[in-house]
């Protein structure tokens, strides 16, 4: 809940910026007012919100896979045309895993190596790393019916991985596993984070993961969406599984909660949220 | 090791091949019993004392038969997923043909084929021809349908992977279309021995042909009904083997992966 960063020096320049970007749908659903965030480097920066306040549609517009109806975004300090020039990668993990059921895991995994035209010497080692950063050592020769839901979802980060992006946007992507698959592979893709450093956007709709995950919260309301507050979250990393059971665990949980009610408030009330 | 009868492989090659016994066998002493004539219904003996004195004029005729059905089949293939891949590109060329497509299904062979026997002066062309028309559409919108297909979610991860258009093409729309690609066969594989057969019917009519259906209008003239039983026996028979061998390929090609070819493994 502390404002600002355990270090405020000379702050690095912002991995995206988000100016003033609406999005109305073609059937005239405002799906975002005008959303100003800027996407600091090397943050984990989570968006929660009740169903319908376009978190979803703010992390496609970051991924580009949509155009603001107005403002713009800003990639490393350029157009999305020049993300590529700029030696700089993004990634996506969808919320449902979208393996290709025809291939095998390796290949899946493979899939943006050899898109990109990387020869096989060079993606085989680099498949097989990412597989083994996500705990499926052993599996490239299976097929994706071969293995569980949550298994799945981790081929589909090993995916994200493979090409060592410098952004990494998750849309819910634990969203449909259970609550012990859930911790499980939040406290995985944490150390992931750790490690790499890597610049990452989470949507959920699980204040637990978010407090969990982030080192920010973004708490959205709905219609039109828009960003209604902000919260810091510097608990020190790595987090393990005692972060969960602190007493400071609960408050963080508490407050968001709290904002999150309000966020649904001045406007028609949405207690559809199981979680708020 | 489970007891014979109850394993799976048993069961179902065993259960209809002893249905199909019984029912002959019934088939049998019935005719015998009540003396049916051989000229209304004949016995199962009969037809198979049929198939072995003339099993060489028989096997003529099928021979001829499926290689019509097999050409058809062929040009069905071909010209349905050719077709299929110039509706995917184009919306347009989609609306604009589609209705032909179904006029063509709908239209019954029998009224078109003497027009067509007429206007081609082949009979094993002309035979093609009205085979293809039958078997051709549901290789057209099956295959259209399987082209279109494809995962949501999968296209993004190409787009966002810049992925050009062939890329696109090879790795993510035709293997999206197989399994219906392969339920194209199967049905499509049928309607071509049906084509076949009802199109030398009518060319049989005008004594143009020497296949199955020629041999059973012939057998009819000559009260011979054991032999129009064994023609009959002969084109079941291909038209199961067709499908069998349709059956395979698909288990072939999608055995790895699609839930259709996958067995329970519990």
């Amino acid at each position: 809940m502390t404002a600002g960063h355990a270090t405020p020096t000379e702050p690095a320049p912002p991995v995206v910026e988000v100016l003033s970007a609406t999005k109305t749908f073609a059937d005239g659903t405002k799906a975002l007012a005008p959303v100003d965030l800027s996407i600091r480097d090397g943050e984990f920066l989570t968006l929660i919100g009740p169903s319908g306040c376009g978190k979803s549609t703010l992390l496609k517009l970051v991924a580009n896979l949509i155009e603001p109806t107005d403002g713009r975004l800003v990639w490393w300090r350029g157009g999305f045309d020049q993300v590529g020039e700029a030696g700089k990668k993004l990634a996506f993990v969808f919320q449902d895993a979208t393996l290709m059921p025809w291939s095998r895991i390796e290949a899946n995994v493979r899939l943006p190596l050899d898109l990109a035209g990387v020869p096989k010497s060079v993606s085989a080692p680099k498949v097989a790393d990412a597989l083994k950063r996500v705990g499926l050592d052993g599996f490239g020769d299976r097929y994706p019916r071969q293995l569980s839901g949550g298994m799945r979802m981790r081929v589909s980060i090993a995916r994200a991985l493979v090409t060592d992006p410098n952004l990494l946007l998750m849309d819910e992507p634990f969203g449909a596993l259970d609550e012990f698959t859930r911790n499980k592979l939040d406290a995985d893709l944490l150390a992931l984070w750790w490690e790499r450093k890597l610049t990452s956007v989470f949507v959920t709709h699980s204040i637990y993961e978010a407090v969990f995950l982030s080192t920010r919260v973004a708490v959205m309301a709905a219609r039109p969406g828009r960003i209604f507050k902000v919260m810091e979250i510097d608990e020190p990393m790595p987090r393990d599984e005692s972060f969960r059971e602190s007493a400071r665990f609960a408050d963080l949980c508490r407050q968001l909660s709290a904002w999150l009610a309000d966020a649904s408030l001045p406007q028609r009330s949405s207690a559809m949220d199981p979680d708020a | 090791m489970k007891p014979l009868i109850e394993s799976d492989r048993f069961v179902r090659v065993g259960a209809p091949l002893l249905i199909g016994a019984l029912l002959l066998g019934v088939w049998e002493y019935a005719c015998r019993h009540w003396a049916v004539p051989v000229y209304l219904f004949p016995k199962p003996s009969d037809i198979y004392g049929s198939l072995a004195k003339d099993w060489y004029p028989l096997l003529g005729a099928l021979y001829v038969t499926m290689k019509v059905t097999f050409q058809a089949f062929f040009f069905a293939v071909l010209l349905g997923t050719l077709i299929a891949f110039m509706f995917v590109q184009s919306r347009f060329i989609e609306i604009s043909f589609f209705p032909y497509a179904v006029l063509l299904q709908v239209t019954p062979i029998v009224a078109i084929a003497p027009l067509i026997i007429i206007l081609v002066k082949n009979t094993q062309v002309a035979l093609t021809v009205c085979a293809t028309l039958v078997a051709l559409f549901p290789m057209i919108s099956n295959t259209t349908i399987g082209l279109r297909s494809v995962d949501q979610g999968l296209q993004n991860l190409f787009r966002m992977n810049k992925a050009n258009r062939t890329a696109t093409l090879l790795r993510l729309r035709i293997p999206s279309a197989l399994p219906y690609f392969f339920a194209g066969l199967r049905i499509s594989s049928g309607l071509a021995l049906i084509g076949a057969v009802v199109a030398e019917f009518v060319a049989g009519t005008g004594g143009r042909s020497s296949g199955l259906a020629y041999e059973i209008l012939q057998a009819g003239f000559q009260l011979d009904i054991p032999r129009m039983f064994a023609a009959l026996l002969l084109i079941a028979v291909a038209g199961i083997l067709m499908f069998v061998l349709m059956a395979g390929l698909s288990k072939l090609a999608l055995g790895g992966w699609h839930e259709s070819e996958i067995t329970a493994e519990t």
